[in-house]
């Protein structure tokens, strides 16, 4: 089938981007979007022009590299899929395709599709651990989890660190990532101990880095390719209530 | 705690207290002006006119007042924020189903507060520093606010159109409002979130459906 | 033959570490933070070294080519991570679990790194369950496990399909924390590009930064490389498409030895090929034979759907030839039965190169529901990959290229021969031998992180308290630098016609044809022809668009594509000299009657050392003789 594909070109982080215009024959619905775009770049450099740069690598959903928002939707169409894993059998004959990069202050683009997403790993390093060193661990067994408590905690910590929660949320927020890593290890015997001033920290530097705030809308679980859900901002919220209670006393 | 004012969550946070607050507000509001409904305005007239001496209410209004102002106030300091956060739009505006209402809360707020201060200038402000007739029953008396309101929707049929549509404007402002407040005070869960989607449905139906019924009632008893 | 000191501490085989550990050189506390730590990679070895070296208090620098460390390849595992802690009451022990992996490698792997990896097993667990990763759980809130091929003990703790990912993650915040005390400062989106030696030993490492295209130098007392396996130089394989051989080859050329290259493991259960375009082949674990059962139409070219084959009409083949280990025989023996009955005409699918994974029975047995509880994940990756439903219809696997049992030679110390440098986890040789056992990669990329590299990398800093560390501006980073330079400007410069991708396909092609899951003589001597070739016409043909000081995805390609062509050759020259079949590498010269894999231990009871010697020579052979005195060396028997 032959697409048509409307894709944003920027040369660098400083430069001033516009939509590019392609056309791409010969596209087979069992290709991947990610294979339908190498195919274009392989087009693409045979014709002396600049390739499309995106990320992406695991092609499994689960490293999080991919962050192409597909059509007014971050990975594309489909429920629970990261971009690598929508195939172009979700596309018709003589479709038009505009792909766009992850919008978001925080997150600025470099290149063409490819986004910088060291927020999240600064909000990581502001309190998404366990504070323990290597061979402190008491044994794994010495603390009992429900089965509850350990399939929720996982539930969290599916999270791929896309960033699509923050592509698909109206204001830029983050809470959706946040609520996720403190769920987790807020619903864990091992991580209740740090568990307020992680929420603090966490959430501070979330705000800081210039995200939104959360206004319910439910857009990021809906993207959100693990499926996880606002019960979680919930339980955030609540964490981070009790612990600004338990911090002014 | 000091923190918990300027962050994120507290803003929200300030905004479901407050919004809870009016909430139960419309409530009161509701019931008083329900008594619109029956009679020929002697039961309004009585509760409107306990309303305003009860000595409580002059404590209440001023935090009533205060509530919706923070309400309004955060409202457009988050909003302002939250688009900050993402400087350059989407070509493609997102495509993601969600409710309609949750992405629009700030327009539906706004077209409250419009409706609001029309609203205000009918009534409050004449009841307040205007001059009501008075009226008497059972040997004391009495503003007779039940012609005021009756004498507005009497007097132009615009009016009743306009309260028909603050109460659609506040329908939608409230389906997602309500349980939303629940939600960012952290009272919700998976099982919750469900329930109290529905409980933010009736709750809208009953509020907005009220406040709608009253200029319905005097269309019908004037215009048809 | 001194270069290959493989420094086995001396004593019984169970007291070997402990003594190691007693005995080491130690660094005190105020003497750590004089020294430098250089970790490139964030995987499942390599974060936890550089987290728990910055724990101990050594200044680390940390180096990933990806946005975020939390993107390694390892995050992709999925089925499960073992440790021998007998949560079943099933017999197993430190022993049991270090017999299996000696066993399932087919006796070519060193007996003392084994019997550590399994003796530090049980301590990765509770490290990480304290660090918040969710592993699986009873009812009882003790640790829930499941079965893995090729053993006969249910040792694998796991996170549902997901536990490389939770596993990682774990790690990944360890070295969070470590970068928000200051500890250790992290580095992405950079890829190495050499390896400097000065006075003999690693001193640091040449980057480019991949957002700039800057050239940067970094200096350290010492070099941990963690950079994982080179399994994609099939192309089509179930790594990451990043994932590369590039480090190994940069410390190879620098004079560290290389291990075993031949000895690439090839998945059983993965998504089969199916089409020209794709670019990765999916894993589906190998937890799935827990329950699924593997067949082919008893038919030859059968094409009624699964549905309609009745079961007196299906060859359950695993099940049929190795009746005590059924569909669970380790991943190198399934590999190969799939492939021999494709190969007569019995596979299934579109192209015949594929073999049903049939949860049919599961289902009716355990219910849809027990089912889902174990693998949701994999079926809904399954069916969004190729719009087929698990729980209906058999799934549709063939082997792909996976992981790689070989990797740079190291001694006990997990150094190369390269004083200073390190490799641990999937890049070096050690702990698998011809073959890996499953859930065992994690468990032993994690040990080398958490429990070993943080003793003998300290082992070894010991006597460098009184170095400083040298300046970038010394002749040796500049040089280093130079060549890097000089490497980059001569792939824009070739302005040819081809793309790097095409040449990697080819590449992949060659491999997967003549060095993959079956080689001999001819097919090897032929692909070293193929590959020559292959080489002169990508140094003569290739294509890179835009510049080097830019964001540039084909200029990456590029220099991964170079080092798989000069890793081909090393691989293909291994498999050419191990003349038996053992674990993942089948010589076609050396089967027995049956068609298994025969070894020749008399003659190859070895590891094969690679050294470099120049561009376009020839690498030298070395060998380290592999002593076996715990265990009985047996013929390999699943049946």
């Amino acid at each position: 089938m032959k697409i048509k594909l409307n894709i944003w070109k920027q040369a660098n982080a400083k430069a001033k981007g516009k939509f590019e215009k392609y056309e791409l024959d010969g596209v087979d619905a069992e290709m991947s979007f990610l294979e339908m775009l190498d195919s274009l770049n392989e087009k693409l450099i045979k014709e002396d022009k600049e390739p499309v740069a995106f990320e992406h690598d695991c092609h499994e959903a689960i490293c999080g590299c991919c962050s192409l928002y597909i059509n007014g939707h971050p990975h594309g169409p489909g429920n629970e899929t990261a971009t690598c894993q929508v195939h172009m059998r979700s596309f018709k004959d003589g479709d038009t395709i505009t792909v766009e990069p992850w919008r978001a202050k925080s997150f600025p683009v470099l290149k063409d599709l490819m986004v910088d997403r060291n927020a999240f790993d600064k909000i990581m390093a502001a309190g998404g651990f366990v504070s323990i060193d290597a061979g402190q661990a008491p044994d794994a067994n010495a603390n009992l989890v429900s089965k509850i408590d350990a399939d929720k905690a996982f539930d969290a910590a599916a999270c791929i660190g896309c960033g699509a929660c923050v592509a698909a949320c109206k204001n830029s927020s983050a809470m959706l990532f946040v609520s996720a890593k403190v769920s987790q290890l807020a619903l864990l015997p091992q991580g209740k101990v740090e568990a307020k001033r992680r929420a603090l920290n966490m959430v501070a530097k979330m705000d800081e880095l210039g995200f939104g705030s959360c206004t319910n809308t439910g857009a990021c679980e809906v993207e959100c390719p693990k499926g996880i859900g606002i019960d979680f901002i919930a339980k955030l919220n609540r964490e981070y209530l009790c612990a600004s209670i338990k911090e002014a006393e | 705690m000091s923190k918990f004012f300027t962050s994120s969550i507290g803003q929200k946070f300030f905004m479901s207290i407050t919004g809870l607050f009016l909430m139960m507000f419309l409530c009161v509001h509701l019931i008083i002006n329900s008594l619109l409904l029956f009679g020929d305005g002697e039961l309004f007239n009585e509760a409107a006119n306990f309303m305003s001496s009860n000595p409580l209410m002059k404590v209440i209004e001023p935090i009533l007042a205060l509530g919706f102002i923070m309400h309004i106030i955060y409202a457009a300091y988050i909003t302002l924020k939250n688009r900050m956060a993402r400087p350059q739009a989407y070509k493609v505006v997102s495509k993601t189903k969600v409710s309609w209402a949750s992405k629009n809360m700030f327009i539906l707020g706004g077209l409250v507060l419009v409706f609001l201060v029309i609203h205000l200038a009918n009534f409050f402000w004449k009841i307040k520093f205007g001059t009501v007739a008075t009226v008497s029953a059972d040997g004391h008396e009495l503003h007779d606010v039940y012609s005021l309101v009756a004498g507005l929707f009497k007097g132009c049929l615009l009016y009743n159109v306009l309260y028909i549509l603050g109460a659609i404007f506040l329908f939608f402002h409230l389906t997602h409002g309500f349980w939303s407040a629940f939600q960012t005070i952290g009272w919700n869960n998976n099982k919750w979130i469900g329930r109290l989607k529905t409980i933010s449905y009736i709750y809208a139906i009953i509020i907005a459906g009220g406040f709608a019924v009253i200029p319905l009632y005097f269309i019908f008893k004037y215009f048809v | 033959m001194s270069k290959l000191d493989a420094k086995i501490p001396e004593g019984p085989l169970a007291e070997k570490w402990t003594k190691y550990k007693a005995t080491q050189k130690l660094v005190s506390p105020n003497n750590r933070k004089k020294l430098d730590i250089i970790v490139v990679g964030t995987g499942i070895a390599g974060a936890p070294a550089a987290a728990s070296l910055a724990e101990m208090g050594y200044n680390v620098k940390v180096f990933c080519f990806q946005d975020s460390a939390r993107r390694a390849h390892s995050v992709a595992a999925q089925g499960g991570i073992n440790a021998s802690r007998n949560n079943k009451n099933d017999g197993d022990s430190t022993y049991r679990l270090f017999y299996d992996m000696i066993k399932g490698g087919d006796y070519r792997a060193r007996e003392a790194n084994v019997y550590r990896a399994a003796e530090v097993s049980s301590d990765i667990i509770d490290q990480l369950t304290a660090q918040g990763v969710p592993f699986a759980r009873e009812y009882g809130g003790t640790l829930a496990n499941r079965t893995f091929g090729g053993v006969q003990v249910s040792r694998t703790n796991y996170a549902q399909g997901q536990t490389g990912q939770q596993v990682l993650l774990g790690g990944y915040s360890a070295l969070k924390r470590q970068v928000a005390l200051g500890k250790a400062t992290m580095y992405s989106r950079q890829q190495m590009l050499d390896i400097v030696v000065i006075d003999g030993k690693a001193r640091g490492i040449i980057t480019r930064n991949l957002v700039s295209g800057e050239i940067e130098r970094h200096a350290a007392h010492a070099v941990v490389l963690a950079t994982g396996g080179y399994g994609t130089i099939y192309y089509l394989s179930t790594l990451a498409v990043q994932s590369n051989g590039s480090a190994a080859m940069q410390a190879f050329r620098k004079g560290a030895l290389f291990g075993n290259p031949s000895f690439i493991q090839i998945h059983p259960t993965c998504i089969p090929v199916l089409n020209e375009y794709q670019s990765k082949l999916t894993l589906m674990s190998e937890s799935l034979r827990n329950d699924g059962r593997i067949w082919v139409p008893k038919a030859e070219g059968d094409k009624r759907k699964p549905s309609e084959i009745p079961d007196e009409e299906r060859d359950y083949f695993l099940e049929r030839r190795y009746p005590a280990f059924g569909n669970l025989v380790p991943r190198d023996v399934a590999s190969r039965a799939s492939k021999e009955r494709c190969d007569n005409g019995f596979g299934v699918g579109k192209t015949g190169l594929a073999v049903y994974l049939d949860f049919r029975d599961a289902v009716a047995k355990q219910g849809k529901k027990v089912i889902k509880g174990k693998y949701g994940n994999l079926f809904d990756m399954y069916e969004k990959i190729t719009g087929e439903v698990p729980y209906e219809t058999p799934m549709m696997i063939y082997p792909a290229g996976h992981y790689t049992m070989g990797g740079l030679w190291v001694d006990y110390n997990l150094m190369t021969t390269i004083p200073g440098l390190f490799a641990i986890g999937e890049a070096n040789f050690s702990d698998h031998g011809a073959n890996r056992l499953g859930a065992s990669s994690l468990m032993q990329g994690a040990g080398d992180g958490y429990f070993i590299a943080p003793y003998t990398v300290s082992n070894y800093l010991a006597d460098e308290i009184t170095n400083k560390v040298p300046s970038t501006d010394s002749p040796e980073f500049v040089e280093a630098e130079n060549n890097a330079k000089a490497i980059l400007d001569k792939f824009l410069n070739i302005n040819g016609t081809q793309t790097a991708t095409s040449f990697h396909k080819r590449l992949g092609h060659i491999m997967w044809t003549y060095s993959g899951m079956q080689r001999n003589e001819e097919g090897l001597k032929k692909a070293l022809g193929m590959i020559a070739d292959l080489k002169k016409e990508f140094w003569s043909d290739l294509k890179i668009p835009g510049k080097t000081d830019e964001i540039n995805q084909e200029l990456e390609k590029a220099s991964r594509v170079a080092d798989f062509i000069d890793l081909a050759i090393l691989i293909v020259n291994d498999a050419l000299n191990r003349k038996e079949s053992c674990g993942a590498h089948f010589r076609e010269e050396s089967m027995t009657e049956g068609g298994e894999a025969m070894r020749i231990d008399k003659d190859y009871s070895f590891v094969a050392a690679w050294e470099y010697l120049g561009e376009d020579k020839e690498p030298k052979l070395h060998k380290e003789e592999l002593k076996f005195e715990n265990v009985e060396v047996k013929v390999r028997s699943y049946k």
